[in-house]
């Protein structure tokens, strides 16, 4: 009997109207655990680099994670995977709620889509009864409307529905795949728009197995009040209104204006007003005891939630306050359209018709105000109408398309990703390596168990770590102790200290644990309630399988050096690992480029940042190294470590 | 009879507003039901829903109560803070007209029996796991009430009622047929 995981995955081919339920390789969870580690396995066997984002043989692949509707707490992210239009690189993407513990209830680990539907259609799933059905009627719709018209439909109020907004219907490379208000954003929601598919509604009524249910029940009600009751888990966002960090710190337009001290206890107040004026409660995903999503009713706007940084994305963009975001934001989540990139999108816009490179008759009919222009190209760029169908495709490739120096603007990507709006002095070398080597493409996929900033004294600095459960080893309590300037870090200890941030994500991504009370949570406070120290026991009892710490560790060097591989094949190569030039005033090329090769090195990478046989090898990744000689990728015999340099370029 | 003797009513009292939609007590309900305990989860089996519309923002926790064969045949639908719910919102009927509460494999009604086990828990397992506090539980003593015998003036009346209806004959008939099925 297989524990914890359903042991099939269900293969839709929409072109042909085809469904399989296949059986899975009871051995690939431990080498690849679940989630994104086994959906990168999938695309790198199934997905030739040759393939385009667009064509039919791009998969579009559902994942709950290993460790979706056993009982520990907050295991209910989803992860979507595919290759992204934007980055042609694979896509990350993670969603609350109750998706994934529902496709474990129907019986199915993954969910792998595959072809392009002739016309409009959505995807039904109920236990064994799986059926491609029409989806004309619902073209247009918005994505909590279109759930709640499926549910009625279905005559089952019980069903979860993903679906896609007219941002995905339109192919927008910002489109979100939203659902129960949360979303999966950074390039699944055009491709699930190029698919057809408008909508996955999944009902599941079969029991998921555990291997050693007690002690698994035990444990996990323990870390359940555990969490509820933790000030260090969870998002604070939800509740601290003091959000002066965001709004002092972070860049407003287009990345560009530091507003140092906007925060005002006046300003505080009134916001906070705003909010609970209109918000109807606080919610939870499934099985966790935290509430951090906001729902929110603005008068004449859809309901939405919302969550962290979420908030501010939309008025920062716009130079104007939380009204607006809570004006836009229910519009913009029925339309399915990312809120971290698509206020980038916007106001790069607004950038170049004020420096000429576009001028008013690029948008007909535009508002004066910042307030209305926002709505009014939000609207082009889902309808893909005008300017909209340019801007549709993202900063850096509607910068190429427009031209004419609109290049310059296009300055806070990096691999043609829109990063979060941050400008600041001097390079802080673990974050340097994160933007720069990350393939989540967000920051906030990567960061989050070394603390972000050293505590001033050493007093303060022993009292955080005497209590320091997360750490994997104790060299990071030792580098923790030993910190005292942000920037001044050994090149050892910054490697050690990403190498660990990425750990958590790679794993929780994989078993399906949610960031806050896991990956990203740590670095605020460190009580996390999820970590290297307590995640091992869980798998075990939850499947039964043998895990310990190195083998996690190893499996999350596994998935992390598949993610690279897959990446390589398709072109990643060093040049294309740099944050935004202006991410830091001041630069230092040379000490930058020396830190990246020490990395590279640290990972078993050449100089180029491709995975070298040996590492594949150690990982057992022998069939990615046989691929990338074939390829011409990896030299044959190639021994190089990453600070020799390359004796030719690599080129695909 | 003796004096008035008391009973212990358990209640679970419900705070919609503080329902977070988690589905913990779900989780939880079914992994104590589970045959051996714990042994598998399945929220389909919980004897515990929580009735979720995000768009009504309506999340109300109801338990299994009992089984109905029939629809009802009309439903009130109530306004509450500006809100509709459906009168089956707050239903714990396992009723013909939703899957709620009738397990998956058998098609059998479910009942909620508010986790009664030996060794006994202290609190039902979903008001143990609700850390919002929406679920509260609470046992009450209440005086049994001593049912008042019926008078002889009563009887005489209900059957004058049935004599004027139906006949003497008739009436007397059906008590000497009711008596003798009594004594076999």
């Amino acid at each position: 009997m297989r524990y914890a995981e359903t042991g099939f995955d269900l293969e839709i081919d929409l072109s042909r109207g085809s469904i399989e339920k296949v059986a899975t390789d009871p051995d690939l969870a431990e080498l690849y655990l679940g989630g994104q580690g086994s959906a990168a396995k999938m695309l790198f066997e199934r997905v030739p680099p040759e393939t385009d984002a667009f064509s039919p043989d791009n998969l579009l692949i559902f994942s709950a994670g290993l460790l979706h509707g056993t009982p520990v707490p907050a295991a209910n992210r989803t992860a979507v995977n595919t290759i992204s239009p934007q980055t042609n690189l694979m896509s990350h993407s993670l969603f609350g709620g109750f998706f994934g513990p529902e496709l474990k209830y129907a019986g199915y680990d993954k969910i792998v889509i595959r072809g392009k539907a002739p016309d409009l259609v959505y995807l039904y799933i109920h236990n064994d009864k799986v059926e491609i059905r029409d989806a004309t009627h619902l073209r247009g719709k918005g994505c909590t409307e279109t759930g709640d018209l499926l549910k009625k439909e279905l005559k089952d109020q019980q069903i979860q529905v993903a679906a896609i907004g007219l941002a995905g219907e339109n192919r927008v490379y910002m489109a979100s795949i939203d659902h129960n208000h949360a979303s999966a954003a950074r390039g699944v929601g055009v491709v699930m728009g190029d698919k057809r598919l408008k909508a996955i509604a999944v009902r599941g009524t079969k029991d998921l197995n555990i291997a050693k249910p007690a002690e698994l029940f035990e444990l996990s009600q323990k870390l359940h009040q555990r969490i509820g009751e933790s000030d260090d888990n969870g998002d604070w966002m939800a509740v601290d209104e003091d959000d002066s960090f965001h709004h002092n710190h972070f860049a407003w337009g287009n990345a560009r204006t530091r507003i140092k001290n906007y925060w005002s206890d006046e300003l505080q107040e009134r916001w906070k007003n705003w909010k609970y004026d209109h918000m109807d409660r606080q919610t939870g995903c499934y099985n966790c005891p935290k509430k951090c999503r906001n729902v929110i009713k603005w008068p004449g706007r859809p309901r939405f939630a919302y969550k962290c940084f979420g908030k501010d994305t939309y008025h920062m963009a716009a130079f104007l306050e939380l009204d607006f975001s809570y004006e836009i934001l229910g519009v913009a989540q029925e339309y399915g359209v990312d809120s971290y990139s698509t206020p980038q999108v916007i106001a790069f816009a607004l950038e170049l018709l004020e420096a000429g490179i576009l001028t008013d008759k690029d948008f007909p009919d535009m508002p004066g105000d910042s307030r209305g222009r926002f709505f009014y190209l939000l609207e082009k760029i889902v309808r893909r109408e005008g300017i909209g169908d340019i801007l549709a495709d993202s900063v850096s490739h509607a910068a190429k398309r427009i031209g004419n120096g609109a290049e310059a603007y296009d300055h806070n990507t990096t691999k043609k990703f829109e990063q979060l709006p941050i400008k600041l002095g001097k390079v802080n070398p673990a974050y340097f390596l994160m933007i720069a080597t990350g393939e989540k493409m967000s920051i906030t996929q990567i960061e989050g168990s070394f603390p972000q900033d050293p505590l001033p004294t050493k007093e303060e600095r022993e009292a955080f770590v005497s209590k320091w459960e997360a750490v994997p080893d104790e060299k990071f309590k030792r580098y923790f102790l030993e910190w005292e300037k942000r920037n001044d870090m050994s090149d050892q200890a910054t490697c050690d200290i990403v190498d660990w941030n990425e750990a958590m994500h790679y794993i929780d991504d994989s078993i399906g644990l949610c960031g806050f009370v896991s990956s990203f949570r740590g670095q605020f406070g460190g009580g996390v309630a999820y970590h290297m120290n307590n995640i091992p026991q869980l798998i075990s009892l939850a499947t039964g399988m043998e895990m310990d710490k190195e083998k996690l560790w190893k499996a999350f060097q596994r998935i992390r050096t598949l993610v690279r591989a897959v990446n390589v094949r398709r072109g990643l190569r060093r040049k294309d690992e740099r944050p935004p030039e202006d991410h830091w005033a001041v630069r230092d090329e040379a000490s930058e480029q020396e830190l990246l090769s020490k990395y590279y090195e640290f990972k078993g990478w050449n100089h180029e940042g491709i995975p070298t046989r040996q590492t594949l090898e150690r990982l057992d990744l022998a069939y990615v190294a046989d691929d990338l000689e074939q390829r011409g990728i990896l030299a044959v015999g190639e021994k190089r470590s990453a600070r020799a340099p390359a004796a030719e370029a690599v080129k695909i | 009879m003796a004096g008035p003797t008391t009973r212990t009513v358990k209640e679970i009292k419900v705070d919609i507003d503080k329902c977070t939609g988690c589905r913990a007590c779900e989780m939880a309900c079914s992994a104590y039901h589970a045959q051996p305990r714990y042994s598998s989860i399945n929220p389909a089996k919980s004897r515990i829903r929580v009735v979720t519309d995000e768009l009504n923002d309506e999340y109300v926790p109801i338990r299994a109560g009992d089984y109905t064969r029939a629809e009802c045949s009309g439903r009130h639908v109530y306004t509450i803070n500006g809100k509709e719910y459906s009168e089956c919102s707050f239903c714990r009927a396992s009723c013909p007209s939703r899957e709620y509460f009738i397990e998956p494999d058998s098609g059998l009604p479910m009942k909620c029996d508010m986790c009664e086990s030996v060794p006994a828990l202290d609190e039902p397992m979903c008001v143990k796991v609700c850390v919002a506090d929406a679920l509260i539980y609470v046992e009450r003593e209440v005086e049994r009430e001593e049912k008042p015998q019926p008078t002889r003036g009563q009887i005489e009346f209900g059957l004058e009622s049935l004599v004027g209806q139906f006949g003497m004959e008739a009436v007397i008939e059906s008590l000497v047929k009711m008596s003798k099925a009594r004594e076999h």
